[in-house]
């Protein structure tokens, strides 16, 4: 903590927002939420960038909440404490970092999608989604974070339901989203009460130290309860059925703010408690690593595939960020530096592309009123900004270089390579390229939609969406661009964090 | 005979993994929102009751110093000058403490029921009684918590003989149980809306008329009539 006059900076990313949201409601309908929601944002991301900075030169950061650290004599804190190192910082800056710009994406398209007089409500719930989505990556406390993820997961579920006024089936996803999801939560609970019982201790560092070494079946009953209840939450493959129409059906801001985060704070807690709690000397590690790989793989294909015959462009995004998940859990699944740093890179670019993508397809639907392929016939005569935005963008998730999606899958890549798993190096290295493959195939039949589909005869003019929407879009889709040629930022970044969390998963806690 | 002391000694895990598992089995086989929504109360419930009974030990007082608190003006003063008194008045509590691996009173009941596992009920009565597995274990953990409560030792050895339930897992599942009602109320509005919306809460109509309102074909066209029928 030798920040001097930044000591409260762990905890200002959940405050913030936190007391901002209940002002929210109070306020007149329009216009007044949305600015004041979006200002929270934009401080937030003032911060969270502070507290990356704060960490990148003086290594982690740990908050005492009300003061109660450790006593002296004590290793452990008695009570909650916040506990930044590089791979949350990385993952708040980017959740931060992504309101910051759909939050003012969303006016246009939430007057338009959602009732007047709900606006202040709407705001609110996002707000605290937001709150939660930072708390559950900035607590290093494990009980803490069941906390912030259902403060997240109800708010999301309000959200979600939200769409019903365009579609009703967004009542029918939400309420599978609200049931899988709590089912998640409670396995979570179960896991953290099996520990608790084993260790004594929530707190996520001391946890790691007392489970050195114990390897008991309650213990690895604890294990398995977490990373299940994760993956619920995750969208693991084959626990991935509320997401498509989750993401389909909820409010085109929505959708882009929660496939660009909530899925990755899931990809974060995984990482934290495989390497940062349980590390390398808990044998079953290497079971769920495995496991992971085959999970990883499976994804990557079941889900593209499905995506290449969705009618809806919501619900083909949506199913190939299930795909993407499939990534993410195969970089982690190498249990190599390397490995985690690719999936945490990808995690990063992921949530750029996503974000452009659903931003895009929010355009068209306040313009078009839907998000079938046959509203986007044409579209690149009719809305030209918003078809180029979604084509540059498809390109990066197929990972085409110039963008970011390719350094991603470099680096998968590269890590995939350099391991040893059951499965030989080169035959993983051709499933990622076969997968992208199938990711062009659904991304070209999108473009061809857009560039070689002739307007429908019939179609009555449309204006290009407004500034607001189209500038935060390509904001996004530019970052895309961008951060393909400062992988110093993501690339030195992830490395490092994934060094960190790695040697403590080895043990050397000394290496912080 | 082993067999039914594993079994008996562990009954509030049984309780809890049957409790769990008919939750569970309400939420994937009941068709019906509303019975899903309870499946999922039932499922939660039994986490509650888990985490209730890992904290909790037979014989154990609630968590509240006992004795060494007398009525005073002055909170703060008060605490500190009542408590060095009691430390004084009952060295021989506090010797006897001591012996016992260095343990005090509150760390100890915090620490026991982990090596007590699956057996609260094992960790019965006084601090003299228990297991010296559990002694050991205990001494190890105690370390780390026994400086917590320097401040109120003293107080605390005045009540030497008694044994406190850990309040720690009590207070989670209250959050966790305010998580639950929270989560409860949000699925039954999201049920009222679905009603509103559909007209029913049967979740294969539900899902017939999805499918219906995505593919413009039934998703059971033999079967729709009979359905119809039935309701």
């Amino acid at each position: 903590m030798a920040i001097p006059g930044l000591e409260q900076l762990p905890v200002l990313p959940v405050v913030i927002p936190l007391v901002a949201a209940p002002l929210t409601l109070l306020m007149k309908p329009g216009r007044a939420p949305w600015a004041w929601a979006t200002l929270v944002s934009w401080v937030t991301f003032v911060v969270t960038l502070l507290l990356l900075e704060a960490v990148w030169v003086h290594g982690p950061v740990e908050y005492a909440m009300g003061g109660w650290g450790a006593p002296e004599g004590m290793s452990a804190p008695i009570g909650i404490t916040y506990y930044v190192d590089l791979a949350n910082a990385l993952v708040l800056t980017l959740v931060a970092g992504i309101a910051s710009v759909v939050f003012p994406y969303a006016y246009y398209s939430v007057e338009s999608e959602i009732d007047h007089r709900q606006t202040p409500a709407f705001y609110t719930a996002l707000l605290i989604c937001f709150t939660g989505l930072l708390g559950v990556t900035i607590t290093g406390d494990a009980f803490n974070v069941f906390v912030f993820l259902e403060i997240s997961s109800l708010s999301t579920y309000a959200l979600i339901a939200m769409g019903a006024r365009n579609d009703r089936r967004a009542l029918t996803a939400s309420f599978n989203y609200l049931v899988m999801g709590t089912i998640g939560a409670t396995f979570y609970v179960i896991g953290i009460g099996l520990l608790y019982q084993a260790t004594g201790t929530l707190n996520m560092l001391d946890l790691h130290q007392q489970l050195m070494g114990q390897s008991n079946r309650m213990v690895e009953a604890g294990f398995a309860f977490i990373i299940t209840g994760i993956g619920l939450k995750l969208a693991m493959v084959p626990l991935h059925l509320w997401l498509p129409n989750a993401y389909c059906y909820a409010p085109s801001a929505i959708s882009a703010f929660l496939a660009a985060t909530a899925t990755k704070v899931q990809v974060y807690i995984i990482l934290r408690f495989m390497f940062s709690v349980f590390g390398f000397e808990f044998a079953f590690l290497e079971v769920a690593l495995n496991a992971f790989i085959v999970l990883g793989i499976v994804g990557m294909f079941y889900a593209s595939f499905v995506a290449v015959f969705r009618d809806n462009v919501k619900q083909m995004l949506a199913y190939s960020s299930i795909a993407q998940i499939g990534y993410m859990l195969l970089g982690i699944s190498f249990g190599t530096v390397d490995g985690v740093a690719a999936s945490l890179i990808h995690v990063f670019n992921h949530a750029l592309i996503k974000a452009a993508l659903f931003m895009g397809v929010g355009c068209v639907v306040l313009r078009l009123g839907s998000s079938n392929f046959a509203a986007f016939n044409g579209l690149a005569k009719r809305m030209p900004w918003t078809a180029w935005g979604l084509i540059i963008s498809g390109l990066s998730l197929v990972g085409v270089p110039l963008t970011v999606g390719f350094i991603s899958k470099w680096k998968l890549m590269e890590a995939a390579f350099q391991t040893q798993t059951f499965i030989p190096p080169l035959l993983i290295v051709l499933l990622i390229g076969a997968s992208s493959l199938l990711a062009a195939i659904y991304i070209g039949r999108l473009a061809y939609a857009m560039l070689l589909q002739p307007v429908p005869e019939d179609a009555e003019p449309v204006k290009e969406a407004p500034h607001l929407m189209r500038i935060t879009m390509w904001i996004m889709v530019l970052a895309n661009i961008w951060f393909f040629f400062q992988t110093d930022v993501t690339v030195g970044v992830a490395t490092r964090a994934a060094q960190a969390l790695l040697d403590t998963g080895l043990g050397y806690g000394g290496a912080y | 005979m082993d067999i039914i002391e594993f079994i008996v000694g562990r009954y509030n895990y049984w309780i809890f993994i049957t409790l769990m598992m008919i939750g569970l089995y309400i939420v994937i086989s009941r068709g019906n929102l509303i019975k899903t929504i309870v499946g999922l109360n039932l499922f939660q419930t039994s986490v509650f009751i888990f985490y209730i009974s890992i904290g909790k030990i037979v014989g154990g007082t609630a968590p509240i110093l006992v004795g060494s608190y007398k009525a005073d003006d002055s909170y703060g003063e008060g605490y500190g000058d009542e408590s060095h008194g009691a430390g004084e008045q009952t060295s021989g509590a506090r010797e006897g403490l001591h012996d016992a691996d260095g343990l005090d009173i509150p760390s100890n009941s915090l620490s026991a029921e982990v090596p007590a596992g699956g057996a609260p009920s094992a960790v019965s009565g006084s601090l003299h009684q228990m297991p010296d597995t559990a002694r050991e274990t205990a001494a190890g953990m105690a370390s780390g918590v026994n400086a917590t409560y320097d401040s109120v030792a003293d107080a605390a050895a005045q009540g030497a003989e008694v044994i406190y339930t850990n309040p720690l897992p009590h207070v989670l599942i209250l959050t966790a149980i305010v998580v639950g009602v929270a989560t409860t109320a949000l699925g039954l509005a999201l049920a009222v809306r679905i009603r509103e919306a559909y007209g029913t809460i049967e979740e294969d109509e539900l899902e017939a008329e999805d499918h219906f309102a995505e593919f413009g074909v039934p998703l059971h066209p033999e079967q729709g009539q009979a359905r119809g029928g039935a309701a």
